[in-house]
């Protein structure tokens, strides 16, 4: 057709559609998705009825938002004025007695939701860590080991589907039968990270013997030529070897881990984002829909971001930079 | 010269699925101290198992391999190996490759710095000591092939023994490592045992050629000196008359007698010689086209008949 006299145009005109449909695939389509999904939200909230009222808009929500934030500020307001108060009280006892022992309490007020969000990252941590403290040596130890992995795989492909509401009523009695010192980390702490950890385990235990096992072969001879010992052939060959395959398996945990938790925390109490959600079931207020929505935004918020870390850390420990990490 | 490595009664069955299958018998062959020995033969005929076996990383399952007088039963440094797929830690630059290897064989012997100075010395050596601090994954294919002989190099080896070493490379790659490799021995003097798939390799850098026929059940078939004066140059050995008579029996050995047939149509008869022996396609035999070469040279009659 007309191509001929556009022929010096042609590379510039190219990388300008190229880029065009970079920005429209970056931000144009999300933008409509997520227009979309608003509108079918509204106009579907708008039409459910419940013994709550009407189901929440996104206007709704966003109002809920503000609400929490409010809380949140009031109580911030709060502490700093029971510091000040404390500060006070202390300061004037010394005055009249200079021997007098302060007692430093801190401020203990009604959890809100930023709290809540801190505490369930603090607990998904935990039981994410335990999780890999145990599937990463575990892990290597049955790939190293035919026969170890032979005893022991079957018991992960047991253990591996069992949802965490059917271990939290055990890891609760457990815990209360082996913890009794009340007073410190709460219970319900405990209970939680251990579900979350017994849930979050096998991807990482799992990932890191395939990885173990499928060490190079030529890298296996290099290391028996070199005539490595057993602990240099494992921190040098197979562990680094394998480290792709182990961030994968953690990055997968973590977000189960995550799944597990919000679970875990509405039955055992623990006072994060699950418990807020629970709370507020129990509440039935006419913001309780609302605020159920924002902690479920907040979950996925949180979810992605947890994923993202994890993606980040498994692309800066991976030698092969060709792999597609994604 | 004196004998540094033999290879007596070498035999080796690997058990399979489907039964023992014999790889290897009676592999016999002396190599002397100093000696560069290629071992040529059509893929699959067991090369890499009697390298294996030299290197102790397999075990024979009948005879044995003595070095300096004492039998090889497992894998060590004195016997290092490059391998065809650089088997490089590609987690590792190129210094930290060859510092893993120096580090386990000179612990207590070398100080930290007489170690830095013997892991460059070896990376110039291979001309690798631009892109020293670079890994794997940043170099190319030739470039990683020069690591792993510093690496092996820097092991001080009784043996040095290749596998292949040049298999995967572009021929003109190829050509700058043998002459790389020509001049490193020069200076080193090193034992060598290569396999490879090309003829002109074979005859260029060797000082002996062991023709292996084809398995299963693969042994020597021939012995080739080449008796080429060196230090030896490409260029003035390609109109050389004793070069070219000794590629010419190398091609003899693998395209006439021990002709690959198993691998084609039965109607082809192994019984006739093909028309042209000498090919200009099938001169030298590259890693992954052993198999497709001769084929060419035995399909061109089913051609004409068809
Ligand atoms: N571990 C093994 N188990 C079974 N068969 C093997 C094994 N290693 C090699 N073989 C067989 O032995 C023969 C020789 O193999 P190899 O030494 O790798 O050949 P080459 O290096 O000459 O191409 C082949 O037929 C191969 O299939
Ligand atoms: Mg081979």
């Amino acid at each position: 057709m007309s191509a001929s006299p556009t022929v010096p145009h042609k590379m510039p005109r190219l990388e300008l559609s190229t880029l065009l449909t970079k920005t429209l695939r970056a931000i144009v389509l999300p933008f409509f998705g997520a227009a979309i999904f608003l509108l079918l939200w509204e106009v579907t909230s708008s039409k459910i009825q419940t013994s709550l009222g009407q189901f929440p808009g996104p206007g709704q929500v966003v109002k809920q938002v503000h609400g929490l934030y409010l809380e949140f500020r009031d109580d911030q307001e709060r502490a700093a004025a029971f510091y000040v108060r404390q500060d006070q009280r202390i300061a004037d006892a010394r005055a009249a007695d200079p021997n007098y022992a302060p007692e430093y309490r801190t401020y203990a007020g009604k959890p809100t939701f930023v709290k809540q969000i801190f505490t369930s990252l603090k607990t998904v941590f935990t039981g994410f860590i335990l999780a890999s403290l145990i599937a990463i040596p575990l892990g290597i130890a049955i790939g190293l080991s035919a026969n170890l992995y032979a005893a022991i795989n079957p018991l992960i492909q047991l253990f591996k589907p069992i949802s965490p509401l059917a271990w939290l009523p055990l890891v609760t009695i457990v815990v209360s039968a082996v913890y009794t010192n009340s007073d410190g980390i709460p219970k319900s702490y405990i209970t939680s990270a251990i579900t979350v950890m017994l849930c979050c385990l096998w991807p990482t235990l799992l990932n890191t013997a395939v990885g173990v096992t499928s060490v190079s072969t030529d890298l296996i001879n290099v290391s028996r030529v070199l005539c490595l010992n057993w602990t240099q052939h494992v921190r040098s060959i197979v562990l680094p070897s394998s480290v792709p395959m182990i961030f994968a398996g953690l990055r997968l945990s973590l977000g189960i881990a995550w799944m597990v938790l919000i679970a875990a925390e509405m039955l055992a109490q623990n006072p994060g984002l699950g418990k807020f959600v629970w709370d507020e079931f129990q509440n039935g207020s006419s913001e309780s829909l609302g605020r159920i929505m924002v902690a479920i935004f907040t979950i996925g918020v949180i979810g992605y971001l947890l994923d993202l870390l994890m993606l980040t850390l498994q692309r800066s420990v991976a030698w092969d930079k060709q792999a597609i990490v994604r | 010269m004196k004998t540094l490595l033999e290879l007596t009664q070498v035999g080796i069955e690997f058990k399979t699925p489907k039964g023992s299958f014999k790889a290897l018998e009676n592999v016999n062959l002396k190599i002397g101290t100093g000696e560069f020995v290629s071992l040529i033969g059509h893929s699959g005929c067991g090369k890499s198992t009697v390298l294996n076996i030299v290197a102790g990383l397999l075990k024979a399952t009948t005879g044995g391999v003595v070095l300096e007088g004492r039998e090889v039963n497992e894998p060590g440094p004195e016997r290092a190996v490059v391998f065809q797929n650089h088997s490089l830690l590609p987690w590792l630059t190129a210094y930290e490759n060859v510092e893993l290897a120096v580090r386990q064989i000179f612990r207590g012997k070398k100080t930290r710095a007489e170690m830095k100075d013997w892991i460059e010395h070896n990376l110039t050596l291979v001309h690798m000591d631009h892109a020293m601090h670079k890994r794997p994954g940043e170099i190319s294919g030739g470039m990683k092939q020069r690591v792993g002989i510093a690496r092996a190099l820097a092991m001080e080896p009784k043996v040095l023994l290749l596998d292949e070493p040049f298999g995967a490379l572009d021929a003109l790659t190829r050509a700058h490592m043998q002459d790389s490799l020509m001049e490193i021995q020069s200076d080193l003097k090193n034992t060598v045992i290569m396999i490879t798939h090309d003829v002109d390799e074979a005859v260029l850098l060797s000082d002996r050629i062991v023709m292996m026929t084809n398995g299963p059940a693969a042994t020597i078939g021939e012995i080739l000196t080449v008796d080429l004066p060196r230090p030896r140059d490409r260029l003035a050995l390609a109109d050389d008359s004793a070069y070219n008579h000794l590629r010419h029996e190398v091609l003899r050995f693998l395209y006439e007698k021990q002709r690959k047939v198993d691998d084609f149509t039965p109607r082809s008869s192994a019984a006739k010689p093909p028309a042209q022996i000498v090919e200009p396609k099938a001169e030298s035999v590259h890693a992954g086209e052993a198999d497709a070469a001769p084929q060419s040279v035995v399909e061109q009659p089913q051609e004409k008949v068809a």
